[in-house]
């Protein structure tokens, strides 16, 4: 796979690069984004999720309140992040920490990757739906720029439940769908391995979505994919977010309010 | 032998679909006159049966109030989908000739004992319930309506969740319908959910949960990752109650769980409370 050029990738090769073990995740933006993170814990009503992180992040000297799915790296880290994973308390403290943003003019950087929420039955007895529901509602009002960075699997609505923003930047090899290519196989093919073509049928990757008029912004990864070289797949990262968050300072803020919902109002209207 | 176990076979020497359904809950064999007359809940268990969307308008709203909205917002295949059993477009156009409408939820403008209000209905018949594009539109319309005419916004849900077929183009109606749900509320309008048998996946995580009250049918299955998957990820069986309406409304997601015959009327009396 690795010596297949970019253009000659699958959809079900990008698959597994998005998925792929060393692929940068949130500790490792945290290290090679931000000068400085001060992150906040909880969402003031159960717990912790050790699976959705956030807190104060500055990015190319610009201060902003940085959230994120946390895959981790290795066994011990990724069965306390559950694996990227969020449950209920994630959705519940990201928003927690965007009213934060709000109030102090804070804009919000959001890093999206998940298999998908976690559907387990405490998560169920929490209210997954619930806190997913309302961090869609909530995202689409709050009064402060939100740049969203699909940079590895976006799972779903575990997914989406931190990717409502002004602008929705998706790294070249990262993959966003409304069900995993395994899931899809198994109920429309029902056959879990016809998943390389759930996942070309899907149009999953950042070149459909970009065309579906769904993300904005494809960021390009090094050859070989994020993973061969994070310091050079982070700054591109960079480099995109600090352009975007340029302009997106200066709308007004009730305009860029209006534009978020014109922009997901369009989408699904042909 | 009790009349439980006579009744759950078909009683002899007649032709059964004509006159006889089966309740889906405890499979007793019910005359389809008391069936109908009962709006498809059983006498026997309680079983709130499936609705189609014009029944459901018919059984909430004054007689003749209802006026559809967007008849012309129908499915889109963005993604020009087929999987092994054929073409999402032709499927999606065989449902519309088979339910009789063009998308999994019928919209319009309706009145509640005399009280104006936007309705939106789904139908679980149509492709599962599932959230569309069209599905999506439609809804948006429908809110948007509510706060042009300063009415009140009624969602009824009945779907297994986002529609696979339109790919990531559903999964963003997600966020579309909560977006101009979030609108309904701006404006100081009431928006009330009512949430039927399935409720499930990306509806239930998007505007079926945000509701000012959340209300449910009796026994509906409310969640939002489907039981095996669970039973999957945790490697245990899950107790029978899990995920019904009792069990939401004890974990406290629901306002009030309101028997069919007596929904339009709750509705009256808690949109007079809200100020209509
Ligand atoms: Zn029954």
């Amino acid at each position: 796979m690795a010596k297949k050029t970019q253009a000659k990738l699958s959809p079900w090769d990008i698959v597994q690069i998005a998925r792929h073990a060393e692929r940068p995740n949130i500790g490792d933006y945290l290290r090679l984004l931000c000068d400085d993170f001060v992150e906040l814990h909880g969402d003031r009503l159960f717990g912790d999720d050790r699976g959705m992180i956030g807190g104060f992040a500055t990015i190319g000297g610009e201060r902003v309140m940085l959230i994120g799915h946390r895959k981790g790296r290795g066994i011990d880290e990724n069965i306390e992040a559950n694996f990227g994973m969020a449950s209920p308390e994630g959705y519940r403290k990201a928003m927690r920490l965007m009213r934060l943003a709000e109030k102090y003019g804070l804009p919000v950087v959001t890093f999206v990757d998940t298999p998908g929420a976690y559907p387990g039955s405490e998560a169920e007895a929490r209210g997954q739906a619930e806190a997913i529901a309302h961090n869609l509602e909530f995202m689409s009002t709050l009064k402060t720029p939100i740049i969203v960075v699909v940079c590895g699997e976006g799972g779903s609505g575990g997914a989406l439940g931190i990717a409502v923003g002004d602008r929705i930047l998706m790294l070249q090899n990262a993959v966003y769908s409304v069900i995993s290519p395994e899931g899809c196989a198994s109920i429309l093919w029902r056959d879990g391995t016809k998943a390389a073509l759930a996942a070309e049928t899907l149009k999953i990757t950042a070149g459909s979505l970009k065309e579906l008029g769904i993300i904005d912004e494809i960021v390009p990864e090094p050859a070989g994919g994020a993973h061969t070289d994070p310091a050079a797949a982070v700054a591109a990262v960079k480099k995109a977010v600090l352009a975007n968050l340029a302009v997106l300072k200066k709308l007004p803020l009730d305009k860029l309010v209006e534009q978020r919902y014109a922009k997901f109002s369009a989408m699904g209207r042909f | 032998m009790s009349w439980f176990e006579k009744t759950a076979e078909a009683p002899a020497h007649v032709p059964t679909e004509a006159i006889w359904a089966v309740c889906p809950g405890c499979k007793a064999y019910i005359a389809k006159d008391a069936w109908r007359a009962a709006d498809k809940v059983c006498p026997r268990c309680n079983h709130h049966a499936r609705l189609g969307c014009r029944e459901r308008v018919a059984l909430l709203t004054d007689a003749g109030s209802f006026k559809e909205l967007n008849p012309e917002v129908s499915f889109n295949d963005p993604l020009r989908f087929t999987d092994s059993t054929g073409a999402y477009a032709d499927k999606a156009k065989a449902t519309i000739a088979k339910v009789g409408v063009g998308e999994a939820v019928l919209t319009g403008t309706a009145a509640i004992e005399k009280i104006p209000v936007v309705l939106a209905v789904m139908d679980f018949a149509f492709m599962g319930g599932s959230l569309g594009s069209g599905t999506g539109e439609r809804i948006l319309l429908a809110a948007e309506k509510a706060v042009a005419l300063k009415r009140p916004l009624i969602i009824v849900s009945a779907s297994g969740g986002a529609r696979m077929h339109e790919g990531i183009v559903s999964l963003m109606q997600m966020a579309k319908t909560c977006a101009a749900i979030a609108r309904v509320k701006e404006a100081g309008l009431p928006y009330f959910s009512i949430l039927t048998d399935p409720t499930t996946g990306g509806v239930s995580a998007s505007y079926a949960m945000v509701g000012d009250l959340n209300i449910a049918e009796p026994k509906a299955l409310i969640g939002f990752a489907g039981r095996r998957v669970i039973e999957q990820t945790i490697k245990q069986k899950l107790p029978e109650d899990f995920q019904t309406a009792e069990y939401t409304l004890a974990h406290g997601f629901l306002d009030h769980i309101v028997p069919r015959k007596e929904m339009k009327a709750f509705l009256a009396n808690v949109l007079r409370y809200a100020g209509f």
